[in-house]
């Protein structure tokens, strides 16, 4: 490292009052501290009311105390209604997709840790970066604020299919306002993402420091950028058809209903719409939304496990290669999603066959995971155990969507909880634990704090049994025909399945409560825990080689230069066997030291 | 398992600033020698020239969003009403086109000034101020056009086809609202000797990009509606 203070970036100036600090602050790391503190909050949230829903499908007639004052309508003395049900499921569904599985591992870990892992100072466009939370901020507000308005929130389920997002409240409770606010809340999502893929593209490509060439950024830096080009993409999409939707409700025209559309017996005033229209603008965001939740999370895991094994990857390049395939793929393959939509059955073909391409790279990517870790000695801590947790849910939860990807097979399991057992482990689960490992390993870099171990690997235990225990299950229910988006099941055949329905309900409680563990573990370290070094892990890349927590400009006015490939693990070097990007050391290969 | 060791990678002398060499593609900066250094010791590209793409990307993608939903949406109905476009939007585009030509003249004026030959410029900003009211005068000019179809009774929810018109339209003059911000930016920023080059370019790229967007829309419009 060398001072080059005298002509060092500055964006702008470090804060001084209360405000600038920690609430409009303009600095990267509190962005992503608050995004990480958003996404924690939605993925409580969330969690209550999975709870909620698992309860009623487990005892229907359950009454769950203090739900009325919630909802009058929607649980009469505390007994949920049908409707009611599929309003907590939407809202489930909404808030775990964009305002978890998006904001924390790309949004949080990638503002706090892009900027410094390629050694820049801050994002390009501060102002925008502080923009971007802030507008996300407001679309969770927006959000929340539909279980309060009217009938509460809309009943139509995370992916709001036409017509019925679009006839207002003769759809049923949530249908009218609940619908207007979720699509208020998604735009503003998608403008909040738009200006955070404004920052990390250029941070990426121009703010590298010298030496930093690109393949010698992390895998992780790579999955966020590579997730940030996905999500301009996608977001850009959706965007226009909330605006449209939200027509649909407030200004009357007709672009998603159908003529002669008749709901409770009253002919809609619509003509002509479209319901596959919305489908199609929906679900091309929708699949590129499925790997935006992933391949941060494949990323951080890659460099997480690579840190632990103490060696590289197999192949650095193909995991980049991979991770940019899915991204390109993943545009390709959202028809599958519309299988039994009435679509042309030649569409159907021409999805399934990138549908089942886009397994390659996923196995690839997996593949060279489970290799590479193939006779490594793995430290064995909280991160690599959840990280680990994230390919066996990558692979368990992947292994299904090989059934799905066949229209034939499809179009008997699309209905049932097979699906919701699919999604909930790939993405879902597999999703949450890179949060949980990406939460392990930057934890002390973050907060200049050591996490608690102990209690990290009994939240990872029980976390692990407890998803296995959750999901695992929904496969077989939906094998049975058990259908999804029911909230009971009074049908004959569908009673003998009642006691299934009852241990996930109870796994889901357990496995809930275990995340109380992280909780207290979160909060106690970040005020009480161990003071952490600056480099706890003995890791190579660059935001390692700053103090703990990093000063305001990340590297205390010097610039740092980089001297090799992220990974230099498994060599003889004065500090150990490893060593840093920053480190001048010349490294002995392997032959030369022979 | 190591691998050899890389020689951080050398920076091209040349582009580097130093005495005779201005640094940033030949530009001299406006940024005073007291004032913010980054851009004239930048030797990558400065970010707003990538972010700029990033932003026009987004917007092309939000209109190629709304013309497949025009696609589909004529494509799959009945109800569908042509109706001629108002001839003031062909005048509209005149105005859009010279705004362009217009902000051509004075990047070339503001890069004069620029490049030191201050006294050849007396006021590097008077074309932009020009090219601001031509944009101003756009926006006018597309209310006009909404006016003149309420005024015959189509209205946002009448039909599909004047739905769409009134979405693309507006959505457009928003974008060029943007446009005008930039612009009166940059002005400001010339006013305070400020201006990066990077900050003009990527003004004039997106206020070009509107112009290019707008004669898609138009031809997008005369076809379908």
């Amino acid at each position: 490292m060398h001072d080059m203070s005298a002509h060092a970036v500055q964006h702008h100036a470090p804060p001084t009052s209360f405000i600038r600090k920690h609430i409009f602050s303009l600095d990267h790391k509190v962005i992503g501290k608050q995004y990480y503190a958003l996404a924690l909050v939605a993925a409580l949230t969330g969690m209550v009311l999975s709870w909620l829903m698992r309860i009623h499908l487990g005892w229907t007639n359950a009454a769950i105390p203090g739900l009325q004052s919630l909802s009058k309508t929607g649980a009469p003395g505390g007994v949920i209604t049908p409707e009611y049900y599929l309003q907590l499921m939407t809202m489930h569904g909404t808030i775990m997709v964009f305002f978890v599985l998006t904001t924390a591992p790309f949004a949080a870990f990638g503002n706090f840790f892009l900027p410094i892992q390629v050694g820049a100072e801050d994002m390009p466009f501060p102002r925008f970066n502080m923009m971007s939370f802030w507008v996300t901020f407001t679309a969770f507000i927006v959000l929340m604020a539909s279980f309060f308005v009217g009938d509460g929130p809309t009943l139509g389920g995370w992916t709001q299919y036409a017509p019925l997002n679009a006839v207002g409240s003769v759809g049923g409770p949530g249908q009218g306002a609940g619908v207007v606010l979720w699509a208020t809340s998604i735009a503003l999502f998608c403008v909040g993402q738009l200006l955070g893929a404004l920052n990390f593209i250029p941070t990426t490509l121009d703010l590298r420091t010298k030496g930093m060439s690109l393949l010698r950024l992390p895998l992780s830096a790579w999955a966020w950028f590579i997730t940030s080009c996905m999500g301009l993409t996608a977001f850009a999409v959706l965007m226009p058809a909330c605006i449209l939707v939200i027509l649909d409700h407030v200004a009357g025209t007709s672009f998603f209903v159908p003529s002669n559309t008749v709901i409770n017996d009253q002919l809609q005033p619509h003509s002509g719409g479209s319901t596959l229209l919305w489908q199609h603008l929906f679900w091309f965001f929708g699949h590129p939304e499925v790997y935006i939740a992933i391949v941060p999370g494949i990323g951080i895991v890659s460099h997480i496990l690579i840190t632990n094994m103490r060696r590289p990857m197999l192949s650095h390049r193909v995991l980049i290669y991979s991770m940019g395939a899915l991204a390109v793929l993943s545009y390709m393959v959202y028809g599958h999603h519309m299988f039994v939509s009435g679509m042309n059955p030649i569409s159907s073909l021409a999805f399934s066959f990138p549908t089942l391409i886009i397994t390659i790279p996923s196995t690839i990517i997996v593949l060279i995971q489970v290799f590479s870790l193939y006779g490594s000695k793995l430290r064995i801590n909280s991160a690599s155990l959840f990280a680990l947790g994230f390919i066996s849910m990558f692979v368990s939860g992947g292994v299904s969507g090989f059934f799905l990807a066949q229209p034939s097979i499809d179009i008997m399991l699309h209905a049932t909880y097979f699906v919701v057992g699919h999604f909930h482990m790939v993405m879902g689960v597999a999703a949450m634990f890179g949060i949980f490992a990406a939460t392990y390993f930057w934890f002390p870099k973050m907060t200049g704090r050591m996490m608690n171990e102990t209690l990290g690997k009994i939240h990872f235990w029980l976390s692990f049994v407890g998803a296995y225990c959750i999901f695992m299950p929904f496969h077989y229910l939906g094998m049975a025909g058990n259908v999804r988006r029911y909230s009971s099941f009074p049908d004959d055949f569908l009673q003998p399945l009642i006691p299934v329905h009852r241990f996930i309900t109870v796994a889901a409680l357990v496995t809930g409560a275990a995340q109380l563990i992280f909780l207290y573990n979160l909060i106690h370290s970040r005020f009480w825990g161990k003071p952490a070094p600056d480099n706890p892990w003995e890791a190579t890349s660059l935001e390692w080689s700053t103090a703990t927590p990093p000063p305001f400009d990340n590297f205390g006015g010097k610039h740092p230069v980089v001297y090799h490939d992220p990974y230099q693990y498994g060599v003889e070097s004065s500090v150990g066997d490893y060593v840093m990007q920053v480190s001048p050391e010349q490294v002995k290969t392997e032959q030369e030291e022979k | 398992m190591a691998t050899a060791v890389h020689e951080p990678p050398q920076i091209d002398q040349h582009r580097l600033p130093g005495p005779g060499r201005p640094g940033n593609g030949g530009w001299r900066n406006l940024v005073p020698a007291d004032g913010n250094l980054r851009v004239t010791l930048d030797y990558s590209p400065p970010p707003s020239s990538t972010a700029i793409w990033v932003v026009l990307f987004a917007i092309a993608m939000m209109f190629a969003a709304f013309t497949s939903a025009l696609i589909v949406r004529k494509g799959s109905s009945l109800d569908w009403r042509t109706f001629t476009l108002p001839s003031i939007l062909y005048f509209n585009t005149l105005l859009l086109l010279a705004s362009s030509v217009t902000l051509e003249v004075s990047r070339r004026r503001v890069a004069t000034f620029m490049g030191g030959l201050k006294s050849q410029v007396v006021n590097p900003a008077r074309w932009l101020y020009i090219t601001l009211f031509l944009g101003l005068f756009f926006v006018a000019g597309q209310y006009v056009a909404w006016s003149k179809l309420r005024a015959e009774g189509l209205y946002l929810a009448t039909n599909p086809s004047s739905s769409f018109f009134y979405v693309l339209t507006a959505t457009h003059a928003l974008h060029v609202l943007g446009g005008l911000g930039g612009l009166i930016y940059v002005i400001r920023k010339i006013g305070r000797l400020t201006l990066r080059r990077s900050a003009l370019d990527a003004t004039a790229r997106y206020w070009h990009f509107m112009d290019v967007l707008w004669l898609y829309l138009l031809c997008l419009l005369w076809i379908k509606l």
